[in-house]
């Protein structure tokens, strides 16, 4: 695969995989923003934004615009995260300059009638009374607010009722012309198109963009020391658990370590410590999953179980227990070994696809690599040692700083310390 | 702005060398003909500014040009592209007419540029009957295979109903050779992937992983071809499974037992009418001797398709291949299809269904068409069309009548089934709103009557075929999905170069065509119309919605 980088006549920079094999685009990219760049009162904005840009935009109405993307046949769509909103474009060859017109339309020229940003609204409170309903979402939001108290980091993405109430379309409208801005964008664009072509497109629909965004600056921050479980009473069938700890930046030299790490801890595959010892031998729960989610300003080891709310506590022990055995050298040379032949086996399975490719490259990119990272990421893959790999289980698996929390009605008497209460800004006041 | 005007001088430099196609028309001064035409021409150029340029040459004026195209009648239209002729056409027509003509052209011309020059696919055949199929794609170092057996749900013995499910749940356990199990976990540790289902007519092994593993998945899935050894234990054991996953994933769920009943009376006597999960109660009764005995039956090297895509050339999956499947004799003895006569569909069956846990009532209703394996040419493109026309999300026939205007619907699907061998089935699938099944069911038959009666439009048309075909060129680009469609059509009797040429197929149907397809087979006789209902409500659902 070779992956060029462009610089269009206007200055914009993209990143380009020319596959000419079928008559379509991929294209995706992403503008720094994101839930952390919104304050604490308008939690949600990014979403709200983003939801309502995918209306209407420009002359046509909501209907018009839905028809259009129909008539055309592309896919259009937005997708806000913590750090950053990232857009999707895909479109046959024959319909692309008329696809990036609409883009450009719903960038530069959104519209946020009445009647839209109602609709959304609507659309948003009925998407969390039934998040409020979902344990996954429930212990998951909580912890992002224990983990990161007072930071950026602890805002819901949807947001909650009362600030979803109080969004304004002047809001609307703030976010997209502080946000939508050239410094904060990165496109990547896999298909039928030439560095020429990418860059008259890329000009014509990015060009008229405000060259600076407003930003407000985001302090680094570390996984909240000493948050304990919390628990969030919920009559569900099974007690869902999120539990997790800092782990190294993205950019960190220990990070391929930390990352084949969680793959031994927690990863995909079926040989897991944590799959072993929970599921497979004392059939606690279904499946457990741990991963490594390293935003730009923080960066942590996280994973989620579902049990049922008599073995919570237990369960929880046994993750203790695990993390304690690997901080202090109990990790073997088989483990690595599969951890690693996993890891490189699975790799080029992300890549079978001009959106699968597109995706993977702005990901790259927006944790701040060069393209040619994905030349060398088996490399480094490989390189890693069993050293290596004690040295950073010791530096990060603190069992005594794992934070917890846990929708459900779990039996925790075992449990060291606990705090039990009331989520905080799980919905509307009754 | 208006058309412009070209001639013998300027003729190269305005059509042929233009960069968008032209539309031209041909035309003589003489006669009436001409003063009717020209504000159709402009309104034309005014709707496609930017797409289409239009342009007319006065013949009389330019000779070299009219003996060039040898244009005799008058007025010629001929569209361009690409500085040649794509289609070309005599007459007078309405301004709708001939938008609608250009747009299908123009997708005409598309899809022939998508079908590329030379074959996609590379196919060959073992010795032992294996039939293979390759499509190179260097993107990156990881491939796709997957192996289609040519059995499913409608080749099971009377009485032992979801054996063929059964038996795709026991390719996972013990052979000679690997432990029950070892399968899964092989690919797994290798950082692959792995996915299979049953249908009615194929049984289909999927795995998708780096390159350099492809020899390792196809050792084990030729172990397993024939190497099974279906122990009791492990027999007794998976049956326990198939009866708590019949329970999990069908009887708890409504939709899926209306779908169920809808297939039982939608198909009648043909073996179609069985669940791909098998009926309830017979799932007890499978025992060892009729898996060992659907197994011998059925999967054999010559009763097989395999389909592979990647960053592989066809000299190295022959190779492998050889062997691998290449070492299993073929089973003469293994029985192709013998199904019994379709029925005689005599009248329109409904099934009415009362569950505790359904949510707003939903109406479904079923019309049997032919396959792509038994259909004549274009019949089944234009049965596509005609669903796509029917349930497209914004525009479709269905949710512009159902959801926006009479919103008796909260939201309405159409699609057609194509993937089994003797017959096809277009759905339509509609949750209502607040007003009851039967206004539903009043609204859709209006919806059908009308395009029975009136057809479509030409815009419609061309809207549906270009969906049509974007998901063919999206869908083709993504590896998995590209194989998987290979791979289950060719395995039910398609042919590649049917399934390489299907974007020109479905650019040729006419409006005429879905019309008369839309009188042919949405026919009472041919259907089958579900209601499913909240248990408790005595009415058509009209009482109990959630608005």
């Amino acid at each position: 695969m070779n992956i060029q980088t462009v610089t269009s006549p206007g200055g914009i920079e993209a990143w380009l995989v020319e596959d000419h094999a079928d008559p379509m685009l991929a294209l995706r990219f992403a503008f720094d923003g994101g839930s952390s760049q919104v304050p604490a009162a308008k939690e949600g904005l990014a979403n709200f934004t983003t939801i309502a840009l995918g209306c209407s935009a420009g002359d046509f109405t909501a209907m018009e615009f839905r028809e259009r993307i129909e008539d055309l046949a592309i896919h259009l769509h937005f997708n806000p995260r913590r750090d950053v909103v990232v857009g999707l474009l895909e479109s046959l060859t024959e319909s692309r300059d008329e696809a990036a017109e609409l883009l450009k339309l719903a960038l530069t020229q959104p519209r946020f009638d009445a009647d839209t940003v109602e609709r959304t609204r609507q659309r948003l409170f009925a998407f969390l009374a039934s998040s409020e309903r979902n344990p996954y979402h429930v212990a998951s939001g909580q912890w992002n607010a224990v983990a990161f108290p007072g930071h950026a980091y602890s805002h819901r993405v949807a947001g909650n009722s009362a600030s979803i109430a109080q969004i304004s379309a002047a809001d609307l409208s703030g976010y997209c012309s502080r946000l939508f801005a050239k410094d904060g964008l990165k496109v990547v664009a896999v298909g039928d198109v030439t560095a020429e072509q990418l860059g008259a497109l890329v000009d014509n629909v990015f060009g008229n963009l405000p060259a600076h965004g407003d930003y407000v600056s985001v302090a680094k921050v570390g996984v909240a020391l000493g948050a304990g479980e919390t628990v969030i009473d919920m009559d569900v069938a099974r007690a869902v658990m999120v539990f997790g700890m800092e782990a190294t930046p993205r950019k960190d030299p220990d990070f391929m370590s930390a990352y084949v790490l969680n793959q031994i801890v927690g990863g995909d595959g079926s040989s897991s410590r944590l799959m072993q010892e929970i599921c497979y031998k004392r059939g606690l729960a279904h499946s457990v999953k741990t991963e490594i989610k390293a935003g730009r300003y923080a960066s942590c080891l996280k994973g989620s179980v579902a049990t049922r709310g008599d073995t919570a506590g237990r369960l929880l022990d046994i993750v203790r227990e695990e993390l304690e055995k690997m901080a202090g050298g109990d990790i073997s040379q088989a483990e690595l070994d599969n951890a690693k032949h996993y890891l490189i086996g699975s790799y080029p399975l992300k890549f079978n696809a001009n959106t699968k490719i597109a995706e993977q490259l702005l990901e790259l990119w927006i944790d701040g690599f060069g393209a040619d990272y994905f030349y060398s990421r088996n490399a480094m893959v490989k390189a890693i040692t069993l050293d290596n790999l004690k040295r950073v289980a010791k530096r990060l698996l603190k069992p005594e700083n794992l934070v917890v929390t846990i929708a459900g009605r779990p039996n925790l008497h075992q449990v060291r310390t606990s705090n039990v209460g009331r989520a905080v800004g799980a919905g509307r006041e009754p | 702005m208006p058309a412009s005007t070209v001639s013998d001088a300027t003729f190269a430099r305005e059509v042929l060398r233009s960069r968008i196609p032209v539309l031209v028309e041909f035309f003589a001064k003489r006669g009436t003909q001409r003063k009717a035409a020209a504000p159709t021409l402009d309104e034309v150029a005014q709707d496609l500014q930017g797409k289409v340029k239009v342009a007319k040459l006065d013949v009389d004026r330019n000779p070299a040009v009219r003996s060039d195209y040898e244009i005799y009648s008058m007025p010629t239209l001929i569209l361009f592209k690409n500085g040649k002729p794509a289609a070309r056409r005599t007459g007078m027509l309405s301004v709708k007419e001939l938008e609608g003509w250009i747009s299908s052209e123009l997708m005409l011309a598309l899809a022939q540029q998508t079908v590329p020059a030379e074959r996609r696919a590379v196919d060959f055949e073992l010795s032992n009957g294996m039939v293979l199929v390759v499509i190179p794609d260097h993107r990156a170092p990881v491939v796709t295979h997957m192996i289609c057996y040519r059995v499913g749900a409608a080749d099971e013995p009377q009485g032992a109903s979801g054996i063929s499910h059964f038996l795709g749940h026991l390719m996972w356990k013990s052979t000679g050779n690997f432990a029950a199990g070892d399968f899964s976990k092989i690919i797994l540790a290798l950082g692959g992937q792995h996915s299979a289902f049953a249908d009615a007519d194929i049984t289909c092994f999927v795995e998708r992983i780096s390159v350099d593993h492809l020899e390792t998945v196809m050792k084990m899935e030729a172990d397993r071809m024939v190497h099974l050894r279906l122990t009791h234990q492990e027999v007794d054991q998976e049956r326990q499974v198939i009866i708590e996953e019949r329970r999990t994933v069908s009887d708890n769920n409504p939709d899926m037992l209306l779908e169920e009943q809808m297939k039982a009376v939608l198909y009648l006597s043909h073996p179609y009418a069985t669940p791909i999960s098998g009926w309830p109660e017979e799932l007890a009764g499978l025992s060892r001797d009729d898996a060992v005995d659907f197994y011998r039956r059925h999967y054999a090297p010559n009763n097989a398709v395999l389909v592979v895509s990647g960053d592989v050339s066809p000299e190295r999956v022959r190779q492998a291949a050889e062997e691998t499947y290449g070492t299993i004799p073929a089973r003469p003895e293994v029985e192709r299809r013998g199904r019994t006569p379709k029925p005689l569909y005599i009248a329109a069956r409904r099934v009415t269904l009362s569950h505790p846990r359904a949510g707003n009532a939903t109406f479904r209703r079923d019309y049997l068409v032919p396959s792509y394996v038994n259909a004549k040419p274009g019949e089944v493109e234009a049965l596509e069309l005609l669903a796509k026309m029917l349930g497209q999300s914004s525009s479709g026939r269905l949710h512009s009548q159902l959801v926006v205007k009479t919103k008796s619907a909260a939201s309405t699907r159409c699609y057609l089934r194509n993937t089994m061998a003797d017959f096809g089935a277009l759905s339509l699938h509609v949750v209502s709103s607040s007003g009851g099944l039967g206004r539903v069911e009043a609204d859709v038959d209006e919806v059908l009557e009308e395009i029975r009666l009136g057809g479509v439009t030409e815009q419609e048309l061309a809207r549906a075929k270009k969906s049509l075909i974007a998901n063919y060129i999206f869908e083709a680009n993504n590896q998995e999905r590209l194989v998987r469609r290979y791979g289950s059509f060719i395995a039910i009797g398609r042919t590649i170069d049917q399934l390489e040429s299907w974007p020109a197929a479905v650019a040729g149907v006419t409006a005429g065509d879905v019309k008369k397809v839309a009188n042919e087979y949405l026919d009472a006789r041919r259907s089958a119309t579900g209601w499913l209902l909240r248990e408790g409500d005595d009415s058509d659902g009209g009482e109990n919605a959630i608005s």
